[in-house]
């Protein structure tokens, strides 16, 4: 390869870099919580009918607070490591905390400039997908699952749900 | 209309590619001179929709500078002389796919209106209870769509022809799909997802032994090779303007004369009657009768354009440039020992569509990244679920050629392919 050549890789891996950064990639390579729990006592399956994307999230919730959570599905690298950094940012937190990150994560894939970027931590680095408009809700999709599943929970539901409806 | 001369056998580089002069198609292609993120553009896009030449955009400006008018009633100059270029490329179309006459011709707005107005029309005046249709697992959801919809409200069977291992149709098998109360095979030319072509005219033989009409959805068919309707002998045809060079809004339905005349109007309104009462209407002739309403007449006469510059080339020519590209594509692809490429090995079987798939990389992160590098392509489902969903994949990436593009162009998909994996698998293992 010549030195022009790798030059012009460099650059192109640059500017790709917005969409994939390395935190990311890792969590496509090695993604975390993946697989599924013994006895959650939520899940939900979204579906993003646009890309095929699906995402599984189950919980073990108890007193108010995320005890465990496994995710799986398939689908493109922003959706599946969007969904494992979810859950490394969601486990031993209390559902009320979860919720405001749920609020505050959207508002960035929003465009929102009135970020905390504290409570978002890790997670900015998805914020290099809003350059992307159509892979933004493959950046959500597992969050809009999440929210669904804990929806099930305030409606005092003890049963596992399951729901095949597509999440947009 | 400006009649596309014929090019030469110069090729590209010295390099005669199917009889067709690329270098010199190129030129009349304005988009091609663009960048897309400082890249030159490498579209291979085809399948969804082709790029436009100089002529056809400027017919269109031509129209609407100089004779824009609604046709057929106007008794002025330019009425009469829009009429006469929207009646002319219904004529070119009649000719391009060797139609008995130009009335066999009704131009809706796509693919998808044409096979609707045969669902609407001669589907439910023939399609009951006791009877169904035959569609394959190739076709398009605008292939399948409309007949669900018709079988589900006549509570008519719906069935599918299988596929093979090579991805081409399971024929073996037929006799038991096709019965006596089969009313409709409906089955694409070619398929858009895979690139697999079929053996339309052993089906229609076949379909009309057994009294079974056929519709042949050729939007990948007509653009890309010579087709005769009436060798073929299908009932119904339809394709599109805007994968053939010509303006998006426009499509055919191609039907045999007597079945127009025996078929109810699609939608009502204006131009499809010829007088009307408080109580009822006599309806127009055909192919009239099926265009209500004020149609497309600047982007019909642009497709009536297009079809001279394909004429131009001559449809030999592109197809046999396309079978170029096609086997240099899978010959590159090939090198590329992770690829999984989907649809028959033989470029003879095959349109000028490849699709395939990196085990483990989805498509769209690859489609992403060939963007960066200029390079269009196509990832996901391409509207075939069904289809994707026997193949057990959630989509594919999908490069399609046409008449502008160059061996070269394979070498940068191929190329940008390399490094996409090597992004995405870096220290994975």
């Amino acid at each position: 390869m010549t030195a022009n050549r790798e030059d012009e890789y460099a650059q192109q891996e640059a500017q790709l870099d917005d969409l994939y950064r390395e935190v990311i990639l890792d969590h496509y390579r090695n993604p975390r919580y993946r697989g599924s729990l013994p006895s959650p006592t939520t899940r939900y399956e979204g579906y993003n009918p646009l890309c095929g994307d699906d995402v599984t999230v189950e919980l073990l919730v108890k007193g108010g607070i995320v005890e465990d959570v496994a995710y799986h599905g398939s689908g493109c690298s922003i959706s599946q490591s969007s969904a494992s950094m979810m859950t490394e940012a969601i486990r031993g937190k209390t559902v009320q905390k979860i919720e405001s990150l749920f609020r505050e994560f959207t508002a960035m894939m929003r465009g929102s400039d009135d970020i905390d970027f504290d409570l978002i931590g890790d997670l900015e680095a998805l914020e290099g997908v809003r350059k992307f408009p159509v892979r933004v809700k493959c950046a959500t999709l597992a969050w809009h699952t999440l929210q669904e599943a804990l929806q099930h929970l305030d409606q005092g539901e003890d049963q596992v749900a399951s729901d095949e409806r597509a999440i947009r | 209309m400006t009649e596309a001369e014929p090019v030469t056998n110069q090729g590209v580089s010295g390099k005669p590619a199917g009889g067709l002069d690329i270098a010199r198609i190129r030129e009349d292609f304005p988009i091609l001179a663009r960048e897309v993120h400082g890249k030159p553009l490498v579209y291979l896009d085809n399948a969804a929709t082709s790029q436009k030449p100089r002529q056809v955009i400027e017919a269109l400006v031509r129209y609407y500078e100089s004779y824009n008018a609604n046709i057929h009633r106007a008794v002025h100059c330019l009425g009469e002389e829009a009429t006469a270029a929207y009646e002319e490329a219904r004529a070119k179309v009649a000719r391009f796919i060797n139609a008995p006459s130009p009335e066999c011709i009704v131009f809706t707005r796509n693919t998808t209106e044409a096979i609707n107005l045969v669902a609407y029309t001669w589907g439910r005046a023939n399609v009951g209870p006791d009877s169904g249709v035959l569609l394959t697992l190739l076709e398009h959801h605008s292939n399948i769509i409309p007949w669900q919809r018709l079988t589900a409200e006549k509570g008519a069977s719906l069935r599918y022809i299988g596929i093979t291992e090579q991805q081409t149709l399971e024929l073996d098998g037929l006799e038991n799909l096709m019965d006596s109360r089969t009313r409709l095979l409906s089955v694409t030319q070619v398929s858009n997802a895979l690139g697999t072509i079929n053996p339309v005219q052993t089906l229609v033989a076949e379909a009309h032994r057994n009294g079974t009409m056929v519709l042949v959805d050729g939007a990948q068919s007509v653009p890309h090779m010579p087709v005769d309707v009436q060798a073929m002998d299908c009932d119904f045809f339809a394709f599109s303007s805007h994968k053939m060079l010509g303006p998006t809004g426009v499509g055919v339905l191609y039907a045999r004369p007597e079945l127009l005349q025996e078929m109810d109007p699609f939608l009502g309104g204006g131009e499809m009657i010829k007088r009307v009462t408080q109580e009822d209407a006599i309806w127009n002739d055909v192919p009239w009768k099926f265009e209500a309403g004020t149609p497309n007449i600047a982007d019909v006469i642009g497709f009536g354009v297009a079809i001279d510059y394909l004429n131009g080339l001559g449809m030999e020519n592109v197809r046999a440039h396309e079978m170029e590209m096609s086997e240099y594509a899978l010959r590159r692809l090939r090198q590329l020992e992770e690829v999984i490429i989907y649809g028959p090995p033989d470029p003879a079987d095959r349109g000028g569509v490849i699709s395939f798939n990196y085990p483990d990389l989805h498509p769209h992160d690859i489609g992403t990244v060939l963007d960066r590098h200029g390079v269009a392509v196509r990832a996901g489902h391409h509207c075939a679920q069904p289809l994707m969903s026997h193949l057990d994949v959630s989509g594919t990436v999908r490069a399609s050629f046409y008449v502008y593009n160059t061996l070269a162009e394979v070498d940068v998909l191929v190329d940008a392919l390399g490094q996409a994996y090597a992004f995405f698998s870096n220290d994975r293992k």
